[in-house]
């Protein structure tokens, strides 16, 4: 950013800017009279920016296949019945459906028995898959392989919904549903990423209390890494309960919470 | 029953419910649950007929049927027939005409409110332009009290709402000094908890409780928690000034939010018991002690919409709120993203709607002038809203810093919103939390930031602690 760094003489700082160390909140802006300094108005402004390029700059689907081959995976592509991003976000019903050139593509894919459908979908942020998708999947995909589990390619969907992996699922009588989606993007996460994962996913059938979910996952929020852990212990305990949803619970530990912070300076 | 001819074409639809949904502005939830009209030219056509029919057709013809659903049983018993009577013989297009009348002065529509129901009132905002919504809604005069006093003339309160993504208390003690220190929060300071625990909901509902009384805020905290999580709180003896909980219009809709009619009830008597509020001059309780949100869409979202359109379903969510006599409602109203309300221009027709739904009510109403990324909308359409709003005599407004709330993940108004509004529009906060302001210079006599770069002193030792403590910790 070409902006000055030092604040426009005729802005006001706040004398309380020591408070920004806990919590990310936009806090002690300052102002320009009594309104927002321009600094603060253009990092907004940024920040807005960068979320709605998340939402709407299609994704380079090609891009993602080609990386997704190259770690020696196939892949098939895959569109719903919204035809395009303003429909998309509109009649969140028709994203949740296969259009008919993809149900073709996957009759036409060789029918063999597998245990896990692995979904790629661009969901509310393109960047969050362009980001995140290829890496997690490094490391997510031969893990699956490692744990036994049979995969079919990768299927890659335009437009798509959490639930369009449940049509994806039953068509390759997959028990395991692991959807990647771009998430809805917040002005301080555009590219948040999360994983929504369903046994025995039905079609029309399967509600968001079947599903379990890791959200969060980008460069300030869940790693990688973390992200994986979960998911693997979900698989594990669907596999003995055989059911996910609202009551397989994530039992898997956080990160401790940082006690150094004084409780509440307000009140000390 | 409800049909008309434009040049050639016939339209018949059938019943209040369908003429009521065809003839509501464009509005994308309303083509998502298939009952908008297909054009324009059947919109208007369904304005044309509705604004033929007489408002007492709309105590004939439940829109939800009475046997199925508690809300529509809530209005229909619940209508005063005597406060109706002055508007009783007019049909939705002359109950327009009358409201821009001068026979529609504050006091008239105070007496009317309890004789009105929430489909009257959608149905004549149905064909009102954005200045009907603002002429009839500025109006309108609610004024609420708890620990100071709400909706008086040329005044704008705030919910201060320091939320943070843990909860972390020096993280929301960081935000909510933030905000005072903005001359923010009369309306309330109301955080969402991250996690809408028992445990969590107590900690902060102690916090709150403890930071007003020390400093000696007039005003009130609210922890935006499951209502039957508060009840649980109320039950411990944590302190709860008041009960919050969002209300949809369909008994199937508040079935999906985990709530009826008799948990408010008792939500409101377990929180009247505690009698938190201040005792007034006029020897008067400060007794609105509930916290309701609503917002287009949310029936839709929870597949209970029963048919009906999205605004009308949001009127009549109005009329549980006014059982409950609440301090504050909000409609909350770009928040539920773009698959119910499009774009900037939707959000706004909306948003003065819902405030002119909800004025003509009887409600103290407020607006979280809000949205999300994935919504065709910026800041110069929150703008747009947010000064119409206050135009219209809007009862408060969100302030939360920068208007990025880091926990929730979307867009409101910031604490130098208001300030702007204050400026352009002469607006003043509450009287107690007013005078509270100027004592600690905060604000100067004009209700302006003090031009000073120094903390107030009333804040000053809990910083100058804080920045001991840092010293002392880098040694």
């Amino acid at each position: 950013m070409s902006i000055n760094d030092k604040p426009a003489p005729a802005a006001t700082p706040d004398p309380w800017h020591s408070l920004t160390q806990f919590t990310p909140a936009r806090i002690a802006l300052g102002r320009a009279g009594m309104s927002l300094p321009t600094r603060a108005c253009l990092e907004f402004s940024l920040a807005h920016a960068w979320a709605r390029d998340a939402v709407n700059i299609p994704l380079d689907f090609s891009s993602v296949a080609q990386h997704i081959q190259a770690l020696g995976f196939p892949t098939l592509a895959l569109q719903t019945q919204a035809e395009n991003q303003r429909m998309y976000l509109q009649r969140p019903d028709l994203g949740r459906l296969l259009n008919a050139s993809a149900m073709d593509c996957l009759r036409q894919s060789p029918s063999r028995t597998v245990d896990a459908v692995v979904v790629v979908a661009d969901g509310l942020s393109s960047t969050a898959i362009a980001h995140h998708a290829e890496p997690l999947l490094a490391l997510l995909l031969p893990e699956l392989l490692a744990l036994g589990y049979r995969l079919p390619p990768v299927c890659l969907v335009k437009h798509g919904r959490v639930a369009v992996g449940d049509a994806i699922a039953e068509h390759f009588a997959a028990r395991l549903c692991i959807v990647l989606i771009g998430e809805r993007p917040g002005l301080s996460s555009p590219d948040s990423l999360g994983i929504y994962f369903t046994y025995q996913a039905k079609s029309g059938l399967s509600t968001d209390a079947d599903r379990n979910c890791i959200s969060n996952i980008h460069s300030h929020g869940l790693s990688y890494g973390q992200a994986l852990k979960k998911l693997l212990f979900l698989v594990k305990e669907a596999e003995t309960l055989q059911f996910s949803g609202v009551n397989l619970k994530d039992e898997t530990t956080d990160a401790a919470l940082d006690d150094r912070q004084p409780s509440n300076f307000l009140l000390d | 029953m409800y049909k008309t001819h434009i040049t050639h074409q016939a339209y018949d639809f059938k019943t209040l419910r369908n003429l009521m949904a065809k003839a509501t502005p464009p509005r994308s939830g309303d083509y998502l649950a298939g009952v908008a009209a297909a054009n324009h030219l059947e919109r208007v056509a369904a304005q044309w007929v509705l604004a033929d029919v007489p408002l007492k057709q709309f105590l004939n013809e439940a829109l939800v049927p009475y046997e199925q659903d508690e809300v529509t049983r809530l209005i229909i018993d619940g209508h005063d027939s005597a406060a109706f009577a002055p508007v009783s013989h007019l049909t939705v297009g002359d109950f327009r005409n009358w409201l821009l009348s001068d026979a529609a002065g504050t006091e008239a529509l105070s007496v009317l409110a309890p004789g009105l129901t929430p489909e009257m009132v959608a149905a004549v905002s149905k064909i009102m332009r954005i200045q009907d919504l603002i002429l009839v809604a500025k109006k309108c005069r609610v004024i609420t009290r708890f620990r100071n006093t709400i909706g008086l003339e040329n005044r704008l309160s705030t919910r201060l709402q320091p939320n943070h993504p843990t909860d972390h208390p020096a993280g929301v003690a960081a935000s909510l000094l933030d905000g005072l220190l903005y001359g923010c929060g009369d309306a309330v300071i109301g955080i969402n908890p991250a996690s809408d625990n028992l445990e969590a909901t107590s900690r902060l509902l102690h916090m709150l409780h403890e930071v007003i009384e020390r400093y000696h805020i007039p005003t009130q905290a609210c922890i935006l928690a499951h209502v039957t999580t508060t009840l649980k709180a109320i039950a411990q003896g944590a302190p709860v000034d008041l009960v919050f909980q969002s209300i949809a219009g369909t008994q199937k809709a508040n079935d999906s939010f985990g709530i009826n009619l008799n948990l408010l009830h008792e939500a409101h008597a377990a929180v009247q018991e505690l009698g938190r509020g201040s005792l007034f001059e006029n020897g008067i309780l400060g007794d609105n002690c509930m916290y309701f949100e609503t917002g287009q869409g949310s029936a839709l979202s929870a597949n209970a919409h029963e048919g009906l359109d999205q605004q009308t379903c949001e009127a009549r969510a109005y009329a549980v709120a006014r059982k409950f006599k609440p301090l504050l409602v909000n409609t909350v109203v770009g928040f539920i993203g773009p698959e119910y309300l499009y774009d900037g221009k939707q959000i706004i027709r909306a948003g003065l709607e819902d405030h002119f739904c909800g004025k003509l009510l009887g409600l103290p109403m407020g607006c979280d002038v809000c949205y999300t990324n994935h919504a065709e909308a910026d800041q110069d359409d929150m703008d747009m809203l947010l000064t119409q709003f206050a135009v219209a005599g809007g009862t408060f407004i969100m302030g939360v810093p920068g208007a990025d709330d880091v926990m929730l993940n979307y867009q409101s108004t910031s604490f130098h919103d208001a300030l702007y509004l204050r400026q352009v529009l002469g607006l003043r906060p509450a009287p107690e939390f007013e005078q509270w302001l100027q004592q600690h210079q905060i604000f100067n006599t004009d209700n302006q930031l003090q031009p000073l770069s120094d903390i107030p002193a009333l804040f000053k030792p809990a910083l100058q602690q804080l920045q001991a403590s840092a010293d002392e910790h880098q040694r």
